[in-house]
C-alpha cells in the first residue's frame, strides 16, 4: 500500500495544516514509509489470533461521580492566545 | 393533511444529558448555568499529558435507559475519537462510539389516546455514550469580528439515541419525542429541560412518492435548530411539503445526482427550514479507539440487576390503571403523562376516596387547572390526597353539588384549608337528607299544581322548585332537590291508588 500525495493534501485540510509544495512532497514520502511499514506486519500469520478491539487490557475502570475543584477561570484562559475576561475568544464562527 | 401520493419517512436523533454531578471524564461540576469557564480542567479543556476517567454514575444511567429502549446491550464496549475541527472541541476531537456502541437494536412503542395514528413501534437503531461539546457565542458588540467560548458544558455526558426511520407523520415524530422524554423522566436519567439543552432533537426526513414507475424516495434533509416538539411537529410538516413541492419542479431523487443529504435549519420565526453549512462526510471524521479509556464489560447479572431497578414504566402503568382503576385509556394516559408523581397522587387520591373515575376527573380538570395557572408541580400542590378525597366524599354523598364544591376546591387551593374548614369559611353546611327531606315536602305541599304537571308526565316542571329550595336554603344540592321531589310524588302517587 501506498500514500498518494492527493491523500496527503486532503489529510492536511482535515487536520487544518498548511503545507507549503515541498512540505506535501516531504510529507507524502515520510507518511508512506510510515505506512508501508504496516505492510511488513500484515505479511505476519494472524489465523489463530483473536480480532482486538482496543489495546488497553484493563477493563472497567470507573470515578465516583464526585465533584471536584475545577481550575480557576485565570488559570483556564491564561495560555489563550486570545481572550476577554470571562471567555476564549476566536474568529467569528459561521453557519450556526 | 397527509397527501396520498407520497409517505412520509422520519428520523430522529435525540441527545440527552444524564443527570450526574460531574462530567463524564473529570470531575468538574455540570451545574447549568454557572459563570463562563469556571467548571473547566485540564481533562475538559484537552490540555495534554490529561487522563479521561469514566463517571461510573454517568455509565449506570445510560445502560438503564438502555434497558428501558428494549435495547440489547453487548458484553463488550469501547470508545473512540471522533475528530474534527471546531472551537467549542478544545481536543480536536470528540469521545464518542462507534462500531462497538453500549447499545442497539431497541424500541418505544407509541399511541396516540385519541387515535390519531394506530400504535406502533419505533425501532431504535442504537443509544451510545458520548461527551458534550462546549458553547460558542457570537460578540455582537465586537462587530461579529470574533466568537467568544465558554467550555463549561464540554465533557457532560450526553446519551445519543437514534431512530430507526420508522414515523410516518409530523405527529407520530411529536408522539415518540414526547414518549421518550416522559420515559427518561420516570427513569430519573435527565431533566429532559430543551430550554437549557438538555434534550436535543436533530431529525432526517424525506419522502416515499408514488410514481407509475414504482416508489421513489427524494434526497434525505436533517432539520436542525428545533427547540420544542411542536417546533419539530411543524419543522416536519413544512419540510414534507417542501420536498414534495421540489420533487414536482426537478425530479431529483435520494443518490441521484444533486439528490445527496442536505442540512437545513428550522427558523421558529418564520416558519421555514433553511439551508445550512453542508456537514463532512463521516468518513472523515477519521474514528479510532481512545487509548486513554479501558472499555467496559457488562455482565448478564449486571443487567438483571437494573432490569430489576427500573420500576414501573408509563407504558405498563397505563395499562393498569385502566385494569386496576376502571379509567379509560385516554384519562389514563392523561394521568400517566404528568409524570411519576401525579400518578401517585391520583392513586391516593382514588384509594382513600374510593372512587377512581371521580378522581381522575378532578385531577384532570380542577387540579392540572391549578397547576398549570400557578406554574407549580404536584409536589407543591397545596391540597393533599386526603383532604382532597373527604371534599370527594361529600360530593360522592349528595351532600355537595360539584359547582359548589368547586369553590370549595378553590379555596383549598388557596388557603391549603381541609374540605370542612374551607367549606366553613365559604359558610357552607353539608344538608342533611332528612332536612332536605322536610323542605322538599314542604315545598310540594305549597305548590300542588308542579306536583300535578310531574304527574301528567312534565318531570321539567320541578325547575320552578330548586330556585325556591335554593333560596329557603343556600347549601341544597339542586340534584338532590330535583331527585327527592320525584321520590315524594312518587310516593303520594301510590299512596293515593
Ligand atoms: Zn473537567
Amino acid at each position: 500500500m501506498s500514500l498518494t500525495r492527493q491523500q496527503i493534501v486532503k489529510v492536511s485540510l482535515l487536520a487544518r495544516l498548511r503545507l507549503q509544495d515541498d512540505e506535501l512532497d516531504r510529507m507524502t514520502h515520510q507518511l508512506d514509509q510510515v505506512v508501508s511499514y504496516m505492510d511488513l506486519l500484515a505479511e505476519v500469520d494472524t489465523e489463530d489470533a483473536e480480532p482486538m478491539a482496543h489495546a488497553v487490557e484493563q477493563t472497567n475502570v470507573f470515578a465516583e461521580d464526585h465533584v471536584l475543584p475545577s481550575l480557576d477561570r485565570e488559570s483556564a484562559l491564561s495560555n489563550a492566545p486570545k481572550r476577554d475576561e470571562q471567555c476564549y475568544r476566536v474568529p467569528a464562527v459561521l453557519g450556526d | 393533511m397527509s397527501d396520498p401520493s407520497y409517505e412520509i419517512v422520519i428520523g430522529l436523533e435525540v441527545h440527552v444529558q444524564l443527570q450526574t454531578a460531574t462530567k463524564l471524564f473529570c470531575r468538574c461540576s455540570t451545574r447549568f448555568g454557572a459563570p463562563p469557564n469556571t467548571q473547566t480542567c485540564p481533562v475538559c479543556i484537552g490540555l495534554p499529558g490529561s487522563l479521561p476517567v469514566m463517571n461510573r454514575q454517568a455509565f449506570e444511567l445510560a445502560l438503564k435507559t438502555a434497558v428501558a429502549l428494549n435495547c440489547e446491550i453487548p458484553a463488550f464496549t469501547k470508545w473512540d475519537r471522533k475528530q474534527y475541527y471546531y472551537p467549542d472541541l478544545p481536543k480536536g476531537y470528540q469521545i464518542s462510539q462507534f462500531d462497538l456502541p453500549m447499545s442497539q437494536h431497541g424500541y418505544l412503542e407509541i399511541s396516540d389516546a385519541k387515535g390519531a395514528f394506530a400504535p406502533k413501534r419505533v425501532g431504535i437503531l442504537r443509544a451510545h455514550l458520548e461527551e458534550d461539546a462546549g458553547k460558542s457565542m457570537h460578540d455582537e458588540l465586537a462587530g461579529k469580528a470574533d466568537s467568544r467560548i465558554d467550555l463549561n458544558r464540554t465533557g457532560t455526558p450526553l446519551l445519543e439515541i437514534v431512530s430507526q426511520p420508522d414515523m410516518r407523520s409530523p405527529e407520530e415524530a411529536r408522539a415518540y419525542l414526547t414518549e421518550l422524554k416522559l420515559l427518561l423522566t420516570y427513569l430519573g436519567v435527565s431533566d429532559c429541560n430543551m430550554q437549557e439543552g438538555s434534550l436535543r432533537v436533530d431529525a432526517n426526513i424525506n419522502l416515499h412518492v408514488a410514481t407509475p414507475q414504482g416508489t421513489v424516495a427524494t434526497p434525505i434533509v436533517e432539520v436542525k435548530n428545533m427547540n420544542s416538539f411542536r417546533a419539530v411537529e411543524r419543522a416536519m410538516a413544512f419540510e414534507a411539503t417542501r420536498q414534495f413541492d421540489v420533487w414536482n419542479d426537478t425530479r431529483i431523487s435520494l443518490g441521484a445526482p444533486g439528490g445527496h443529504k442536505t442540512t437545513r435549519g428550522w427558523d421558529e420565526q418564520a416558519q421555514v427550514t433553511r439551508p445550512q453549512r453542508q456537514k463532512e462526510e463521516s468518513s472523515d471524521y477519521r474514528y479510532f479507539p481512545d487509548p486513554d479509556l479501558a472499555p467496559v464489560i457488562v455482565t448478564d447479572q449486571q443487567l438483571d440487576a437494573v432490569r430489576a431497578s427500573l420500576g414501573e414504566l408509563p407504558a405498563a402503568l397505563r395499562d393498569r390503571l385502566q385494569t386496576e382503576r376502571g379509567i379509560d385509556a385516554y384519562d389514563a394516559d392523561v394521568i400517566v403523562n404528568q409524570g411519576r408523581a401525579f400518578v401517585d397522587y391520583f392513586s391516593e387520591l382514588a384509594d382513600i376516596g374510593g372512587d377512581a373515575k371521580r378522581a381522575s376527573n378532578w385531577m384532570q380538570q380542577d387540579v392540572l387547572r391549578v397547576l398549570n395557572e400557578r406554574d407549580l408541580t404536584i409536589e407543591l400542590f397545596p391540597i393533599s390526597p386526603a383532604s382532597l378525597a373527604e371534599l370527594l366524599k361529600t360530593v360522592q354523598r349528595g351532600e355537595l353539588d360539584t359547582s359548589r364544591a368547586r369553590d370549595v376546591f378553590n379555596v383549598m387551593a388557596e388557603s391549603g384549608d381541609s374540605a370542612a374548614q374551607a367549606m366553613q369559611r365559604l359558610g357552607i353546611q353539608a344538608v342533611h337528607r332528612d332536612e332536605l327531606r322536610d323542605l322538599c315536602r314542604e315545598l310540594l305541599d305549597a305548590n300542588p299544581n308542579v306536583v300535578a304537571d310531574v304527574q301528567s308526565g312534565k318531570e321539567k316542571a320541578i325547575g320552578a322548585l330548586i330556585g325556591q329550595a335554593k333560596r329557603r336554603n343556600p347549601n341544597a344540592n339542586p340534584n338532590q332537590v330535583r331527585q327527592l321531589c320525584l321520590e315524594l310524588i312518587r310516593q303520594q302517587g301510590s299512596a293515593q291508588e
